[in-house]
């Protein structure tokens, strides 16, 4: 909302020396937060005049420009001579004459200056040259009334202003007029408010155009009122269009500036229709399906049955509230006009604006609340602007068709601002205030307040919206601060330290972490090379994505990962290890179910509550990491080492290992993994992530290089595990056996087997084992490997014996030997 | 071979006299002093102390001797060898001391070589600063309360009094999941978790929730449709404006430093209410008076808005189980992304989403 403070002085006594950013910040700390300040004619300074044409020679120049040497009278003894391109003036007219030194609107400076063959003495203003708008189609011609010569035209054209543009909250749609911002500014300055829609009457109601409303819900106020004789060519009044201007809204007629100016005076949107255009009576209803409606925007528009619609006996001629129809538009001929002035439901206009995507000044207003009261004294004002500039009759009677529901009184507790604010405030104090902003206070005693809210506030509905208006004027600053003490917390919980620790560990490992989108595209679920039936293609879609090429919730980190990944490399970073700790979404099996219908007068019983969870797709916490090129560089200290599958399967041993999760890990064949080089890791026999090298397909896909590796890992079922206290270990002092054996195998059995099953024939004098070479080579045949551990026993109680440690390594050998058919390399 | 030997002449034992065995043993001490590496000295201990050395031929004289003139002769040798062993020792002991010293010196290496052998990674500074709020507020007592990202639209919006027709319910804010007949949105604001907290634990309530949020806007270098926010939300008895402006004042200082104030100015929320924006002192210019007009911070107003907050609104407790004739509470929210971005003055959303592994990295494990 732009206010020119000129014009908010109409309404408020302001100081005279008003310092405007004050001003400014005074409204911002009553809730009309300051967007931004301008002073509009601010660089202008003169000698700028006005001046009369006294003679002048039209010149046709070679270069094919008409133009007119003139003598301008600008109260000098002498004339002036001026060279102007424009020739929409006639000698004797009044126009605008900059001379030199005048500083006009953009730094722009004249002097005088040779050109065409004459010493031009200054300049003849267009409008625009002038700040006052668009038009330059030639020079600003003056009214003879308006002014005379030698007068300072700054003072004439009202160039200088300030203008404060408000960032209005939608509960404060009274501000959205000079009425309901001059309210606060006299609560600002504890001044008295001049209210407009009490200085101006209200038409008198009787039998004026017929109306018809057919829609009370939609609209439960509706004023026509009729003028005729109008001219149509009748200029806006200078000062009336400059307001409308500094407002924010174009001048274009004087009957189109003036339903604005009533709109932006008293809140109150108006509509014009040219009443020869109109059939019959003006209906408001509900727009019948298959109608169809061109706006004064010039599009055709079909009709939507919620639509609220102004109609005459050829169908709708006006979207209500929102925008009016071409039919029946004020035109340069119209000369009888209806004058619309209705109060409509805020929601029905809300919803058709947006179903139109046509958001109007109008809309803006009625979707967030005009005052319903107010429609038959913004007929009349407008009627009388436009016939006082415009000429013509006003009707003596207007139709207004119904009566908007009074205000509902609210009782609050006379304690209740000063208990919610937190510092003494009196009833008396509370009273004030509401008063201030227009409440009836009825009752006020030391317990109890009654007051009825304004109507134009339609916000005011419980006792708390009355503590935020006392407190509003009391002023928000007084607030002591308090802090609260809350009684003993618990910390964070054993999920929320895990998922820390979890992003710690992966950090310390290399990895960074990067917080993605969770959105992904059908097209992923192909790049992953995911199976028709694979789980992760069941993903939860969005009704209204912001790209229609991503329309789906994840079902695994994954893509969002490896985009981040391609666009790391892309800015040329080979060595790229990541990390993301997020939720995905898996829809629930089977049919959605659907959430219970609940209300707000009370809270959901615990059924419902676990219904409306239900209804939701399950949000599992995952984790997942990708990484290329280098784990570790080449450097002086030796080569690089790659980043490899057994990088992305360590990723989750570590998950594992800092939340003591026992994780078993199994060769996989899983997409988007090398079918080769990637596990399935599992807990308690559960499936819960899989890692390793990608498929060399999903990594072309994703323009990241071949042998890129990841794992992905659902963190819930950790999040269960490990939360009890760990029972320390045992340190023995006894001294350690230590032996190593090496195992030759079929390639085929995991190295994970053969460790499980050498735990298990080494017995519990086994203190570690640690697996330190793998061999594949001619000595020990193809399709053979040789795996050498090396043991560590110890007891906790005594020294073992030479001959005790080599039992328990020969009976792991043996048992390797019978499970696995190993045989000790030789 | 050192048996007495009766028939020898003890006047040819030349070896055995004073000065011979002087000689031998300052030979011997001369030749210690002058072993210049460990190696000389060891051919030096061969040659003076060893098996062969003219004094240990010597001693073997001795039982030569008449019998009265042993003793002498056998102390005088004893001394003189273990005199050349003392100087031995000293000796070797001096050359080791030598040698590690040179070989410590040979050791010598370029200690500001760069040993980037093992890259180190980050946590994302999003997630570091949630965090970081989080211990704040546990550290008063608070806990962290956590919910769905898909979330019911009963929860999102009407629970906290945003009703059907508010704007903020139309497709142009919200992700709507669908069908939309499953009236399930990505939630607009964490204030779900607080409506969840209201409905499953008893009053006394003191939470703070950080966490994901989405707004259909496009990305650009100050909006992003997904985001991150932190709300808090007490319910107790006698909880007003005041406690709020405590706590978040408390807050301001504990992310901004000491001097960092914080202003309440009037604003609208449906589930609070009262409700206020809150304004944090301009970091720069410190809402010096007069404005400082070029202050590109805070356009010279002196504050930046933080976040929006409020008393709850009755009707938010009505609908969340708590008897509002009994408790009352406030709400804050803020955004973390705006949080970081002028708090370390980061300049572009983007930054933020994009998972470029410099903006993390530059940050090491604080915010
Ligand atoms: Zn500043």
């Amino acid at each position: 909302m732009r206010v020119p403070v000129s014009w908010l002085r109409e309404y408020v006594d302001l100081p005279a020396d008003l310092d405007v950013g004050e001003l400014a910040r005074r409204l911002t700390m009553l809730g009309l937060k300051l967007e931004a300040l301008e002073s509009p004619g601010a660089d202008v300074s003169g000698p700028l005049f006005v001046g009369r044409v006294l003679d002048f020679e039209e010149e046709q120049h070679s270069n094919g420009k008409t133009i007119r040497w003139c003598q301008v009278d600008v109260g000098e003894p002498s004339a002036r001579g001026v060279v102007c391109g424009a020739r929409n003036f006639s000698t004797g007219d009044l126009v605008v004459v900059a001379l030199p030194g005048t500083m006009l609107p953009g730094g722009f400076r004249i002097d005088a200056r040779k050109t065409y063959g004459h010493v031009s003495d200054g300049m003849i203003c267009s409008a625009r040259e002038l700040g006052l708008g668009d038009d330059h189609t030639g020079i600003l011609v003056l009214g003879s009334e308006e002014a005379k010569v030698g007068d300072d035209a700054v003072a004439v054209l009202a160039l200088r202003d300030d203008v404060i543009e408000f960032e209005i909250n939608p509960d404060r749609s009274d501000a959205l007029s000079l009425r309901g911002v001059a309210r606060d500014a006299a609560i600002a300055y504890d001044v008295e408010f001049d209210d407009p829609a009490q200085r101006f009457p209200a038409a008198t109601a009787g039998q004026g155009y017929p109306v018809a409303v057919r829609d009370v819900a939609g609209c439960d106020l509706f004023a026509a009122l009729e003028v005729t004789g109008f001219d149509p060519a009748a200029p806006t009044p200078r000062w009336l269009a400059r307001r409308v201007q500094l407002a924010g809204m174009r001048p274009i007629s004087l009957a189109v500036d003036v339903t604005n100016y009533v709109m932006l005076e008293l809140g109150n949107p108006i509509h014009g229709y040219d009443k020869q255009r109109l059939h019959g009576a003006i209906t408001v209803r509900r727009a019948a399906a298959g109608e169809r409606l061109t706006t004064l925007d010039g599009v055709e528009r079909e009709l939507d049955p919620d639509d609220l619609v102004i109609a005459d006996d050829r169908g709708p001629i006006g979207l209500a509230g929102v925008m009016g129809g071409e039919a029946t538009e004020l035109s340069a001929a119209s000369t009888d006009l209806v004058i619309e002035a209705a109060h409509f439901d805020a929601p029905s206009v809300a919803r058709c604006a947006r179903r139109h995507k046509l958001p109007s000044e109008a809309s803006r207003r009625f979707e967030r609340g005009v005052d319903p009261t107010i429609a038959p004294i913004a007929a009349l004002r407008t009627a009388q602007l436009l016939t006082r500039y415009g000429g013509g009759q006003v009707a003596p009677v207007a139709t207004v068709v119904g009566q908007p529901g009074a205000r509902e009184a609210i009782e609050m507790p006379a304690d209740l601002p000063e208990r919610v604010a937190g510092f003494p405030i009196t009833a008396t104090e509370s009273r004030a205030a509401l008063e201030a902003v227009g409440c009836n206070v009825a009752i006020a005693t030391d317990e109890l307040l009654v007051a009825t809210p304004p109507s134009w506030r339609p916000d005011l509905r419980d006792p708390n919206d009355l503590v935020e208006e006392v407190l509003r004027v009391v002023g928000y600053d007084k607030v002591p601060s308090v802090l609260p003490a809350a009684p003993a917390g618990r910390g964070f919980t054993h999920r929320q330290r895990q998922r820390r620790a979890i992003g710690t560990a992966l950090a310390a490992a290399g990895y960074v972490e990067a917080v993605c989108y969770p959105f992904m595209a059908t097209a992923d679920c192909d790049n992953l090379g995911l199976a028709p039936a694979d789980d992760r293609r069941r993903a939860t879609r969005i009704a209204n994505p912001l790209s229609e090429a991503e329309p789906l919730l994840r079902t695994t980190l994954l893509p969002g990962l490896l985009r981040a990944q391609a666009r790391n490399i892309g800015r040329g970073r080979s060595d790229v290890a990541l990390y993301e700790i997020g939720i995905v979404v898996r829809p629930r099996p089977g049919e959605p179910t659907r959430p219970p219908a609940l209300g707000v007068g009370r809270a959901p019983t615990a059924e419902e509550y676990a219904k409306l969870d239900a209804a939701l797709p399950a949000q599992p916490l995952h984790m997942g990491v990708v990484a290329a090129g280098n784990r570790s560089p080449a450097g002086w200290w030796g080569p690089a080492r790659e980043a490899t599958w057994a990088d992305a399967v360590q990723a989750c041993r570590l998950v594992a290992d800092v939340t003591r999760t026992p994780l078993e890990v199994e060769s996989a064949h899983v997409p988007p993994w090398h079918p080769g080089r990637s596990a399935v890791l599992r807990l308690d026999g559960v499936d819960i992530g899989h890692a390793g090298e990608l498929h060399p397909a999903v990594c072309r896909s994703y323009g990241v290089p071949v042998r890129t590796v990841a794992a992905e890992l659902d963190l819930e079922a950790l999040s269960a595990s490990a939360a009890d206290p760990l029972l320390a270990p045992v340190l023995a002092n006894f001294p350690v056996g230590k032996e190593d054996v090496a195992l030759v195998v079929d390639d085929t059995i995991p190295a994970a087997a053969v460790e499980a099953v050498l735990r298990e024939g080494a017995g519990e004098l086994l203190e570690s084992l640690r697996l330190f070479d793998v061999y594949v080579g001619e000595q020990v045949g193809t399709g053979r490997r040789s795996l050498a551990y090396s043991l560590r026993f110890r007891a906790a109680d005594r020294t073992l014996t030479e001959a005790e440690i080599a039992a328990a390594r020969d009976a792991a050998v043996a048992l390797a030997g019978e499970r696995l058919g190993a045989r000790p390399r030789g | 071979m050192s048996g007495p030997n009766t028939s020898y002449d003890p006047v040819r034992v030349a070896a055995l006299s004073a000065e011979e065995v002087e000689r031998m043993r300052a030979a011997g001490v001369a030749a210690v002093q002058g072993a210049g590496s460990l190696e000389e000295l060891k051919a030096v201990r061969l040659a003076h102390a060893g098996d062969r050395s003219p004094l240990a031929l010597a001693n073997r004289e001795i039982g030569a001797l008449p019998p009265q003139a042993r003793k002498e002769a056998g102390m005088r040798v004893g001394r003189a060898r273990s005199e050349i062993a003392t100087a031995i020792a000293r000796r070797d002991e001096e050359l080791q001391t030598e040698q590690e010293r040179r070989m410590l010196l040979d050791e010598t290496v370029d200690v500001t070589l760069p040993f980037d052998r093992d890259p180190r990674g980050a946590r994302h500074p999003l997630t570091v600063l949630q965090e970081r709020i989080a211990e704040f507020f546990v550290g008063m007592g608070w806990e962290v309360a956590e919910g769905p990202e898909v979330e019911a639209e009963w929860l999102n919006f009407d629970a906290l009094n945003i009703g059907s027709d508010h704007p903020a319910r139309t497709m142009m804010d919200t992700f709507f999941v669908d069908p939309p007949s499953a009236r399930t949105v990505l939630r607009t604001h964490t204030s779900p978790v607080q409506a969840r907290t209201m409905l499953t634990q008893p009053p006394p309530i003191y939470v703070v929730c950080p966490g994901r949020t989405f707004r259909t806007d496009e990305l650009d270098a100050t909006h992003s449709p997904v985001f991150h926010q932190v709300e808090g939300l007490a319910i107790d008895k006698g909880i007003g404006m005041s406690q709020l402006k405590g706590t978040l004042d408390h807050f301001a200082t504990a992310m901004f430093g000491a001097g960092i104030t914080t202003r309440f100015r009037p604003s609208y929320f449906p589930f609070t209410e009262p409700s206020a924006e809150v304004d944090l002192v301009c970091f720069v210019c410190r809402g010096a008076e007069p404005a400082v007009d070029s202050c590109r911070t805070c356009k010279g107003e002196g504050w930046i808005e933080w976040g929006g907050c409020g008393v709850v609104n009755p009707r938010v407790l009505v609908a969340c189980g708590v008897d509002p004739a009994v408790y009352s509470g406030f709400a804050f929210g803020m955004g973390i992304e705006r949080t970081l971005m002028f708090r370390n003055g980061v300049h572009d959303m983007r930054d933020m989403v994009e998972g470029d592994v410099r903006f993390a990295l530059a940050f090491g494990s604080e915010v």
